[in-house]
């Protein structure tokens, strides 16, 4: 492999990594409370308000079940409003964080309904305020879901970058394409595959050993 | 400090002004109902509740599942509101009181639960510093407080364990701990033993004992187990269908229980239960030539006379002794004698006229041959 090849594959994982990771942060940063208040906003919970809740599933739903490729390209204007351009490994930004964040509320929903009943009660007992409660207990209590959660939504996001490469959003996917498909050069597609493949094992253990390590309603030393 | 005040209370009498005067806790016609939802009706969970708990003492209230024992603590924290009655705490109705207000007035009302509700992802230390945090007390404090409490359960050596690393026994200790962090004037149990064995119990029922002679704490505790009223409480409560159905004295209502609900609490009691030869034989008509089978309970200063032995010697009865058993309530003496009278109706009835003069509470249980 020639030392302009290596350089290639060695840009597209950086750039795949910059845009999974600014777009698992700022879809953590607005799916945790959206998750928080799917997960608490059901009639006679914590934050009770039905509607609203019903209302902010059937969005969440919606976007889930838009295909990527078709969220990337129906978002073009909001990417450009955004972004100030469409085309470009921050724009790519834009659409990863809005497919990122409903998924990621859904996960976060999920780890926060494990929690037990019982230590809302007690907390509630206690005098705590709903933001409190939520605080306190609920995020602490359901973090090593939420890891869990987050190594999925990562790993997914992985994916879904390869797709950016129609927006001249770059990455592995895209070099994989454009040189391993189109140019016919098998070998950069094996290194992409390769790498690809070390990534996601790589983030799938770090997510695992942290979620255990988390996790205290497990008896290890 | 007057913690064991036995007021002497007949189980269906109304509270007495003095206790009525000093009651930290205080339900006055209380009512909770479930409203009717899609696929379920109206649930009408308490009813005419009038309850009163005096400062320092320990008060059980007893009943089945479903009965309505946690809806009628969760009145006193607010955790849930009276459909009608008020609930007063220290001189405040609790059941006015806005939220902002009700959160300040629970720190005054620790509570411990049958499952500890512990939060899995704090050490000992932690959770029982939850409250402080809660209340926003400074980190200082909260080391000053917390650590002389995990000394009182203790718990000193497990600060830094997590709940998964304890048994249950020690999970209810740092619930104890908890519920006692911001220094309450009131303690709640809602089953805190139920999910203990019975040696476990014992030494969690000591600890509660202890609290509440040493710190003069107040505790109203729920249980479906007699055993637990009998161990700890001074006054109890038997709640039946959401309503109260007796109340009164521990001891009284163990020696004088008046209603159904309350036999059947105390029906495995030591000494009340039918020894299986005679259960198996026992029924309700008479038999010819055979025997009436009587429950008599002593209490009080003739729990320990042998007033049987006179019996039959001053009346010429013979009495046979089946089963039964001396014991004490509260510190009081009390027994429950089974035995089988000659079934010839007037030596009978003169041997149940000779107990009551002396005071003796008797049951006609049945006939054997
Ligand atoms: N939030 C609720 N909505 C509807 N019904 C309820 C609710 N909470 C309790 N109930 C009903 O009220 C009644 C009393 O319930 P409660 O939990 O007070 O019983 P309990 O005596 O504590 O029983 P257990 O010993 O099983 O804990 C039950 O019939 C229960 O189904
Ligand atoms: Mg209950």
């Amino acid at each position: 492999m020639s030392p302009e090849i290596a350089r290639l594959i060695l840009q597209a994982t950086v750039d795949t990594l910059y845009m999974v990771l600014v777009a698992t942060a700022l879809g953590t940063l607005l799916g945790l409370p959206l998750g928080v208040f799917l997960a608490t906003s059901r009639r006679g919970e914590l934050f009770s308000a039905p509607w609203l809740n019903a209302v902010l599933g059937f969005i969440v739903n919606a976007t889930r079940s838009t295909p990527f490729i078709i969220l990337v390209v129906a978002i073009i204007p909001f990417t450009r409003l955004v972004a100030g351009t469409s085309i470009g490994t921050t724009a790519a930004i834009v659409p990863l964080t809005v497919a990122a964040t409903p998924f990621i509320a859904r996960l976060i929903e999920a780890a926060v309904r494990e929690v037990d009943q019982g230590l809302i009660e007690a907390a509630r007992a206690m005098g705590a305020s709903p933001l409190q409660i939520v605080a306190k207990v609920l995020v602490p209590e359901a973090l090593p879901g939420i890891v869990l959660g987050l190594t999925l939504a990562v790993v997914s996001l992985i994916g879904y970058s390869a797709i950016v490469g129609v927006v001249g959003g770059g990455g592995l996917g895209d070099l994989g394409i454009r040189y391993g498909y189109q140019r016919f050069m098998p070998e950069v597609m094996g290194a992409v595959v390769v790498v690809l493949i070390v990534l996601v094992q790589g983030v799938q253990s770090l997510g695992d050993r942290l979620a255990l390590r988390l996790n205290k309603r497990l008896r290890h030393a | 400090m007057t913690v064991n005040a036995h007021s002497p209370i007949t189980a269906d009498a109304a509270i007495p002004a003095s206790a009525e005067e000093d009651a930290i806790i205080r339900f006055e016609g209380v009512a909770k109902s479930f409203p009717a939802r899609k696929n379920s009706a109206a649930v009408h969970a308490l009813a005419g509740i009038d309850l009163a708990v005096p400062r320092s003492s320990i008060v059980g209230v007893i009943g089945r599942s479903g009965a309505g024992k946690s809806t009628l603590i969760r009145l006193v924290n607010g955790l849930e509101k009276p459909t009608a009655g008020r609930v007063i705490v220290d001189g405040t109705d609790v059941t006015r009181l806005d939220e902002r207000t009700l959160r300040s007035v629970r720190r005054s009302i620790g509570m411990v639960f049958q499952h500890f509700n512990l939060l899995s992802s704090r050490t000992v230390f932690d959770n029982v510093a939850l409250p402080l945090e809660i209340a926003g007390t400074d980190r200082r404090t909260i080391e000053q407080r917390v650590n002389p409490l995990l000394e009182l359960v203790g718990l000193a050596d497990k600060r830094g364990r997590y709940p998964a690393e304890l048994s249950g026994g020690q999970k209810q200790r740092v619930g104890i701990a908890r519920a006692l962090a911001t220094q309450p004037k009131v303690l709640l149990s809602d089953e805190a033993t139920s999910a203990l064995d019975p040696e476990t119990t014992r030494s969690i029922l000591d600890l509660l004992a202890t609290i509440n002679r040493e710190l003069g704490l107040t505790i109203l505790l729920i249980t479906h187990e007699m055993a637990v009223i009998r161990a700890i409480a001074q006054r109890v409560a038997v709640l039946d269908a959401g309503r109260i159905v007796e109340q009164g004295d521990v001891f009284d209502l163990f020696t004088r229980p008046q209603h159904e609900t309350t036999r059947s609490f105390l029906a495995a009691e030591s000494g009340r239960e039918l020894p299986a030869f005679v259960a198996s034989q026992i029924r309700p008509e008479p038999v010819p030539g055979g025997q009436v089978v009587v429950r008599i309970v002593f209490r009080g200063p003739f729990a320990t006379h042998p007033v049987l032995s006179q019996l039959a010697r001053e009346l010429g009865i013979d009495v046979n002794i089946l089963g039964g058993a001396v014991d004490s309530i509260a510190g009081r003496p009390f027994g429950t004698l089974i035995v089988g009278l000659p079934n010839n109706g007037s030596s009978l009835d003169k041997a149940l006229a000779f107990l009551k003069a002396r005071d003796l509470d008797t049951e006609v249980l049945g006939h054997v041959a």
